[in-house]
């Protein structure tokens, strides 16, 4: 028998119902609370003066979600797919929602996915990871044996070199979230990749470094040998629990700075080679075609971006206001040093505040105050790095680059404001 | 002032932190277990591209590939490997890699046959990656190869003949990253012609934009 009162009028089922219509508001988006079924017409009004009907319950108790998750009235917060942009689900990509984020960390759920073969679901008692190749002495390690060699917590951002890649030619997608979700922060924990590869004993004659994972794809890229010694971690951990499957469960590779592709998941084997392996996805993808008909290869690192988070096209304005710009910057050079905003498509800029921690080769948070006149604008935000590089221009870069490569369209995104409030993807001149 | 054991206790609590800090020799956690060659051979299945380093025992007829394509690949790729839907086109596109739109397969853009063996033995099919005899997975190769005639249909794939197909792409890679590659400059005051700057495209009204709001788009007709 329970000790607790039973809420005064309140059936579980009604809770229970109260909860799905809120879902539903949510899901149709703009709907009022509250809405009593059969009468569309009628909202409850649940502010006030009235004192609304969930402070007049008792609620559920705690662990009636043993493991939480977020309020049924976020339920539009979710990664996101292109349909047309791949053949199918399983070697594809999802994009975080930012425009509904607002710190420099991704919550688990929301990380970004991009599988080649699907998400393969791993027994931990079952995997190992297997070093060997040019080593002293060939190693296979359980996870048991990897949680216990000493552990680092770093913050870094990963992102995948194709984010914004359907805008080498034109502006064609109209979103913050499809245009720019390929990238996603988190706190990772693990041992550092030095740590293990010391532990094996590196022989001289190493240089490279093939890491293999155990997804369908057995997914593997070359690395330089003085990378992995510089700050590549094996983790097991993000924001502090265990990895999510669709990050790389129970092992993954992270390498701060350098393209997505490259942190390879669900990591199995590491081998130490003379030189690299020209794997299919560092030859056949994850090239960049420049106009003249050659490529570059083996270009991994992450130049320095950023992008205005609000307002976006999935966040309008409501009407001339003061309000704040909100952002987001990043560099696999390391630390961002100062962030710029233009209302006027690139005229005239002012420096935006950075707001702590501004972390190495992490996402940084950038604000700055507008005073909205309604008025037509033109928003861009530009990064400048600790090493001087400054974001450049799409134009800058198809100047350089073409439009066929792909990759590493770090370019300023601009968002066209209307009079009415509403934001639209755009490129200039 | 410490006594001599505090003091020795410090000392050993510091050399301690020490040795676990650093794990500059080999062994030094002990962790783990020795791979023995038979569990390495099991997962050892890199092939390198440039020199087929790895590739394994085996051959395979482009007759032979024939078969195992239609039985194992045709289904997206095409027969002839001209691509079903959204799946990858393997063969055509010579000669296109400046065009407006080129078209990368393995006969265009792959530097190197080897990689063709690696990847074909470590992903595909895709439903089933990594279950085709190696006879097979140089059957395919070789069926690849000849579709987009870089050997004659009498080629046999193996360890031995596979570095030595020269792809037409090869030395069209650049190996070393060139960028930084764009020099600008932080302008912050009257940095363009107000009246030069104008709007070139937009994804205003366009259709490629799922919805970003209730349920996953499938942007199928409704």
């Amino acid at each position: 028998m329970s000790v607790l009162p039973k809420p005064a009028g309140v059936s579980a089922q009604q809770l229970g119902r109260r909860s799905f219509l809120g879902l539903g508001a949510a899901l149709t988006g703009g709907l009022a609370l509250g809405l009593k079924p059969g009468n569309a017409a009628e909202p409850v009004p649940a502010f006030p003066p009235a004192d609304p009907p969930w402070s007049q319950a008792l609620g559920p108790g705690v662990v009636d979600r043993p493991y939480g998750r977020p309020a049924d009235f976020e339920a539009g917060v979710i990664r996101r797919n292109v349909p047309w942009l791949t053949a199918g689900t399983q070697s594809s990509i999802s994009f975080s929602p930012l425009q509904d984020l607002h710190g420099i960390i991704t919550p688990n759920g929301l990380f970004f996915e991009r599988h080649h073969a699907g998400r393969p679901d791993i027994d931990p008692d079952q995997h190992r990871l297997m070093i060997h190749g040019l080593v002293e002495r060939p190693l296979i390690l359980t996870m048991k044996d990897i949680v216990r060699f000493p552990q680092v917590t770093r913050i870094h951002f990963i992102e995948c070199p194709a984010n914004g890649g359907m805008e080498w030619r034109a502006s064609q997608i109209n979103s913050l979230q499809f245009n720019h979700g390929m990238i996603s922060c988190a706190e990772w924990t693990g041992v550092r990749l030095s740590t293990l590869l010391e532990e094996v004993g590196i022989k001289k004659e190493a240089k490279w470094v093939l890491v293999e994972g155990a997804d369908g794809a057995h997914m593997n890229r070359s690395l330089p040998l003085d990378k992995c010694l510089d700050d590549c971690l094996v983790v097991y951990a993000q924001n502090g629990e265990a990895l999510r499957p669709e990050q790389g469960y129970p092992l993954r590779l992270v390498v701060p700075g350098w393209e997505g592709n490259v942190n390879i998941k669900w990591l199995r084997r590491i081998k130490l080679g003379d030189k690299p392996w020209y794997s299919r996805e560092e030859t056949s993808k994850y090239t960049d075609l420049m106009p003249d008909g050659t490529s570059r290869g083996f270009t991994w690192l992450i130049d320095a971006k950023s992008v205005i988070t609000f307002p976006c096209p999935e966040k309008p304005l409501a009407g001339p206001s003061l309000y704040e710009i909100r952002g987001l910057a990043w560099t696999g050079n390391g630390k961002v040093k100062r962030v710029d905003v233009s209302t006027d498509g690139g005229v005239n800029w002012q420096t935006a505040r950075l707001h702590e921690p501004v972390l190495s080769k992490a996402l940084t948070k950038f604000t700055l105050p507008w005073q909205w006149d309604g008025q037509p604008a033109l928003l861009q935000s530009r990064v400048i790095d600790e090493t001087g590089y400054v974001q450049p221009t799409i134009a800058d870069l198809r100047k350089q680059r073409g439009s066929n490569s792909v990759y590493h369209n770090n370019s300023i995104q601009t968002w066209q404001v209307k009079p009415d409030g509403s934001v639209f993807d755009v490129q200039l001149a | 002032m410490f006594s001599s054991r505090k003091l020795s206790l410090l000392l050993g609590i510091a050399a301690a932190a020490g040795a676990f800090a650093s794990a500059a020799e080999p062994g030094h956690f002990g962790y783990g277990k020795t791979a023995t060659p038979a569990e390495i051979a099991g997962w050892d299945i890199d092939a390198r591209g440039d020199d087929g380093l790895g590739l394994p025992p085996g051959k395979g007829t482009v007759e032979r590939g024939t078969e195992v394509f239609a039985d194992q690949c045709a289904a997206c790729h095409g027969t002839f490997g001209e691509g079903e839907g959204r799946f990858p086109k393997l063969v055509g596109g010579a000669g296109t890699l400046k065009n407006d739109r080129p078209e990368l397969t393995v006969g265009s853009y792959w530097p190197f046959a080897p990689t063709l063996f690696d990847y074909i033995n470590r992903a595909m099919p895709m439903p089933a990656p990594h279950t085709l005899s190696a006879d097979d997975v140089y059957a395919l190769t070789a069926y690849i190869l000849n579709l987009n005639d870089l050997v004659p249909s009498e080629f046999v794939a193996d360890r031995d003949s596979l570095p030595k197909v020269k792809m037409p792409n090869r030395d069209h890679f650049t190996w070393t990253d060139p960028r930084p590659d764009t020099t600008s400059k932080p302008c912050m005051n009257a940095c363009a012609d107000p009246a030069s700057v104008k709007i070139m495209s937009t994804a205003e009204g366009n259709g490629l934009t799922p919805r970003t709001t209730g349920p996953l788009d499938t942007m199928q007709p409704k």
